[in-house]
């Protein structure tokens, strides 16, 4: 009885010995892996890094409106965000190419759908930043006209255009990655819905004296006070 | 040198028909079929008077009129019996024309005539606007004379205007250029002009004609081109130049061709206007500029209401533009009352330049940056025009003098943020 104890016990560390020396080669594969990735990962954030402050990115996220999103929640600047955003996607790439060469059953299968996502993640910041460039460009331009144009409320229309085009944007992005479809486009299709059909009513309704004002302006010309200028600028 | 192939086959046709010139008339119309015929009589004359012996001709640049003008033009030029006239021409006086497009361009209008200018080797050329009915046939020799028999290589105008018209050339392009290149030109900005075959191809031949941007705003392109480039520039007073009521709407694409081009040329001659101090006159021919004093109407209440509007809304943009001294002192006039309310020479000198350093830096879209300027500009209108109310001519003359030597003291200012990185 003692024997066979010792016997199982033996074979059990014996098999324990056999699957750590199975292992242990992979592991060691592991950590250089997240090391060496982790050197890469950093090199890359650097350049990157230098990169983005040479062409003056906190600028372009400035006027995308970025920045002061950034601000307002206490993170840090635009360049530093997307470099640390670069370093922690090619650092977590690395370890799940280790973590796969363990061989462990299962993972496999969730570690090559994340490399999948990756150019998928990569296209909706894209599109989120540049979406936002537009919006505050867009946003922009609708303000400085309505206030040349003595529109009533520039601000309003500024934020209207300005939030039309995040929501927009933001559908797109989810579409992109994926997440929730069916629900971000019955979402956005009520969201904007509404939007224009409450634009409609609030034109039509509440605003009717500036709706009748700005088509005079526009298309009446026999409103002396309001159509001349002040004076020929040349 | 620029080969002309841009020009129709026609157009090329008639200019190897008209060979070489001395004298070059450029005649840029869209729909001035109210006018054109009295000008074109009015440089008939001008040339037959004044040059009789040299071989001229007007060349019509049509940018798509639908009422007929080149018609008129060309009518106008068969019609050579004047029995009430004594003035005959030694030589053919030849007029021509070319539709350069369906719609109305200034910059190709004068691509088209600096082009023919160069082909038929014209020693002279002016442009003449077709909306300058006051020209006299005097006005056609004081801008020709200058390069034809005195060596002057650009005839910039002057005129006998309104004390309230032309509020952006006396605030902001006249002492704005003045400051920065030391040249005293009144009217940077012209409709009507003289130069030579010398600057003309010059300037045919460097600039940038490819995009909008080389053709927008090409009459102040071209006496910046001409100051720059170093040559001889005098200014011919050709009399009185009407009253031209604009919309409010006007002001923005006055802006991009003017304030837009200027701020943009900056930014090529840094090397030029940047070692620059004081200013000089340039040699004037005929009297010097004058101003009507005749009561006008404005609408002054507006033009604040418009500021006002400006400087609360656009508070983000001018963040951007504007150091927050500035701003806070923008802040503080619009707070007064409509009174006391005045936008001093200073605040206005210091906003232009810090304008001009932001449009340099691109802090923002440029285009974006030359319509935030509107608003204030209004409110420096708005302050000329209670400023010089009841002003004399040498009161307004006085005003325009101060603001000039404003912006030439702060010259170095301009070059300090136009240095820094911030």
């Amino acid at each position: 009885m003692r024997e066979m104890i010792i016997s199982e016990l033996t074979q059990a560390m014996h098999d324990l010995a056999r699957g750590f020396a199975h292992y242990l080669p992979r592991l060691i594969v592991m950590l250089i892996l997240a090391f060496v990735g982790w050197l890469i990962a950093y090199v890359v954030k650097v350049i990157l890094r230098s990169i983005l402050r040479l062409i003056n990115f906190d600028r372009l996220s400035e006027n995308a409106g970025a920045s002061q999103l950034l601000h307002k929640v206490a993170l840090p600047s635009a360049t530093e965000m997307l470099s640390r955003f670069v370093f922690w996607v090619t650092w977590l790439g690395f370890i799940l190419l280790g973590v796969s060469v363990l061989g462990i059953l299962g993972l496999q299968e969730q570690i090559a759908s994340f490399f999948l996502f990756v150019p998928r993640l990569f296209v909706a910041v894209f599109i989120l930043f540049f979406g936002l460039l537009a919006a505050g460009f867009f946003s922009r331009a609708a303000l400085l006209a309505a206030v040349n144009a003595s529109v009533p409320s520039p601000r309003l229309l500024s934020l209207a255009v300005r939030s039309i085009i995040i929501v927009f944007v933001l559908s797109i992005v989810f579409e992109e990655l994926g997440l929730a479809q069916q629900t971000m486009l019955v979402a956005f299709g009520i969201a904007f819905g509404a939007l224009m059909l409450g634009l409609a009513i609030a034109f039509g309704i509440g605003g009717r004296e500036i709706a009748k004002r700005f088509l005079e302006q526009k298309f009446v010309r026999e409103d002396k006070e309001q159509d001349e200028d002040e004076l020929s600028p040349l | 040198m620029e080969d002309g192939t841009f020009l129709t086959d026609d157009f090329l046709r008639q200019l190897i028909n008209v060979g070489e010139v001395d004298i070059l008339v450029g005649l840029p119309t869209h729909n001035n079929a109210r006018t054109i015929g009295s000008i074109v009589q009015t440089i008939r004359s001008g040339i037959l008077r004044s040059f009789p012996r040299e071989r001229a001709v007007i060349i019509n640049a049509d940018g798509g009129s639908r009422d007929g003008t080149p018609d008129l033009v060309r009518a106008v030029a068969i019609d050579d019996a004047r029995p009430a006239s004594n003035l005959y021409a030694l030589r053919t006086l030849h007029v021509i024309g070319t539709k350069y497009a369906n719609a109305p361009h200034n910059g190709v209008a004068l691509r088209t005539i600096l082009a023919a200018a160069e082909l038929l080797r014209a020693k002279a050329c002016i442009v003449v606007s077709p909306e300058f009915e006051s020209i006299q046939p005097d006005s056609i020799s004081n801008l020709l004379h200058p390069v034809y028999n005195e060596g002057f290589d650009l005839v910039s105008p002057t005129y006998r205007r309104h004390k309230f018209d032309g509020l952006l050339m006396t605030n902001l392009l006249y002492p704005m250029i003045r400051a920065l290149y030391g040249i005293r030109i009144r009217e940077s900005y012209m409709t009507e002009f003289g130069f030579s075959g010398r600057v003309g191809s010059q300037f045919l031949g460097q600039n940038n004609w490819s995009d909008s941007v080389g053709e927008n705003g090409v009459e102040l392109r071209f006496t910046l081109a001409a100051i720059s480039g170093g040559f001889r520039i005098c200014q011919s007073f050709l009399g009185e130049k009407e009253h031209v009521e604009r919309r409010a709407a006007d002001l923005v694409p006055t802006l991009r061709q003017t304030v837009g081009v200027l701020f943009s040329a900056l930014e090529s001659g840094f090397d030029i206007w940047s070692p620059v101090s004081g200013s000089q006159p340039v040699p004037t021919i005929g009297s010097d500029p004058d101003v009507l004093l005749d009561p006008l109407r404005v609408n002054r209440k507006r033009l604040r209401e418009m500021f006002t509007t400006g400087v609360n809304e656009l508070e983000s943009v001018f963040q951007s533009i504007l150091s927050p001294s500035t701003l806070t002192e923008l802040h503080a006039i619009d707070a007064l009352g409509e009174e006391e309310f005045r936008y001093p020479a200073q605040l206005w000198v210091k906003t232009v330049y810090e304008f001009a350093a932001a449009y340099r830096k691109s802090v923002i879209n440029r285009d974006h940056i030359i319509q935030a300027l509107a608003p204030l500009f209004r409110g420096r209108v708005f302050t000329f025009l209670v400023e010089n109310r009841n002003g004399s001519a040498n009161d307004v003359a006085n005003n325009i003098e101060a603001l000039c030597l404003e912006f030439e003291r702060l010259k170095p200012y301009l070059l300090e943020i136009w240095k820094s990185k911030q």
